[in-house]
């Protein structure tokens, strides 16, 4: 076990130094993705089940998605299809798929290893539980994930009105109504 | 049954923060900055694992859902921003933006 720490632990070195230093953001990112996977299953050696989950899921799910999302809406035309000829090469693909083909290897190794409640242990015990964590959470850190779901909260308010576009303040038949109107009066109109 | 030290896996959840912290400073692309902050957060979040398995508490994965719900809420605000930025400027470029920036004439 503990050489799947050590591989899992050169893969996330690699990953991530790659993720910083590479030049284009894609590919940056599917790096960083690697990277996250990588600290999953040291979450998961270290004990943590719940934890490995709930890292894929949100970090190398949702987060990473957000960040491709941004990454593509940023995008300008004409370096777009560059970009879009240069995706498909070999070499652009390949080193992200050996590094997450080891973490699959890993993991199927540790799948295969047998009754979970002893291959993955922590230290002297076994991994902590889900329950364990959701029992600590809503008792001793209620507090927290209250003060949690408020920052969660303002986080998707900010999002949202700095994210608003400017739109027309017009009121609906006036916009109908500007239709008609000659094209430097509604030149204007989209200035203001 | 994993029996690496402690020092050596807290010294894997270091080299991850500093690479995070070098890519804060090196880059001047305002996605790459905000990826390498996730390199740091994960790595502290990292760090918490590795106390709470070295203890066997569960304070430590508490701790990592805060964390995550605290880098959600950080991206989605700046993204934001960075979309606001690149609509107003047309760059990501951090250099660019320096309204902010006393004039020294």
């Amino acid at each position: 076990m503990n050489l799947v720490f050590y591989i899992a632990a050169l893969v996330a070195i690699f990953a991530t130094l790659r993720a910083v230093l590479h030049k284009h953001a894609v590919h940056a990112l599917l790096y960083l993705i690697v990277s996250l996977l990588s600290v999953a299953v040291i979450f998961f050696i270290l004990g943590a089940p719940f934890l490995a989950a709930l890292e894929v899921i949100i970090y190398a799910g949702a987060i990473m998605v957000l960040f491709v999302f941004v990454v593509m809406m940023l995008n300008r035309g004409e370096a777009a299809v560059q970009q879009e000829k240069e995706w498909f090469r070999f070499r652009t693909w390949a080193w992200p798929s050996v590094l997450v083909l080891i973490l699959f290897v890993e993991w199927v190794y540790m799948l295969w290893r047998g009754s979970a409640q002893q291959s993955f242990a922590g230290v002297t015990q076994g991994p902590i539980q889900p329950q364990q964590v959701g029992e600590l959470l809503f008792t001793q850190y209620l507090l927290g994930v209250e003060m949690a779901a408020m920052m969660l909260m303002a986080g998707i308010i900010g999002a949202y009105h700095i994210g608003k576009q400017k739109q027309k303040s017009y009121h609906r038949y006036l916009e109908e109504k500007s239709d008609q109107i000659s094209i430097s009066e509604n030149k204007t109109q989209e200035v203001i | 049954m994993i029996s690496v030290p402690v020092h050596v896996q807290l010294l894997l959840a270091s080299i991850l923060f500093l690479i995070g912290l070098v890519g804060v400073l090196i880059r001047r692309n305002v996605i790459f900055m905000l990826m390498s902050v996730e390199i740091m957060l994960n790595a502290a979040g990292l760090v918490f694992i590795i106390g709470g398995a070295h203890w066997h508490q569960a304070d430590g994965q508490a701790m990592v859902i805060f964390i995550l719900a605290m880098a959600a809420a950080e991206v989605a605000v700046g993204l934001a921003l960075i979309l606001q930025v690149f609509h107003l400027h047309k760059t990501v470029d951090v250099d660019c933006l320096e309204e902010l920036k006393d004039t020294q004439s």
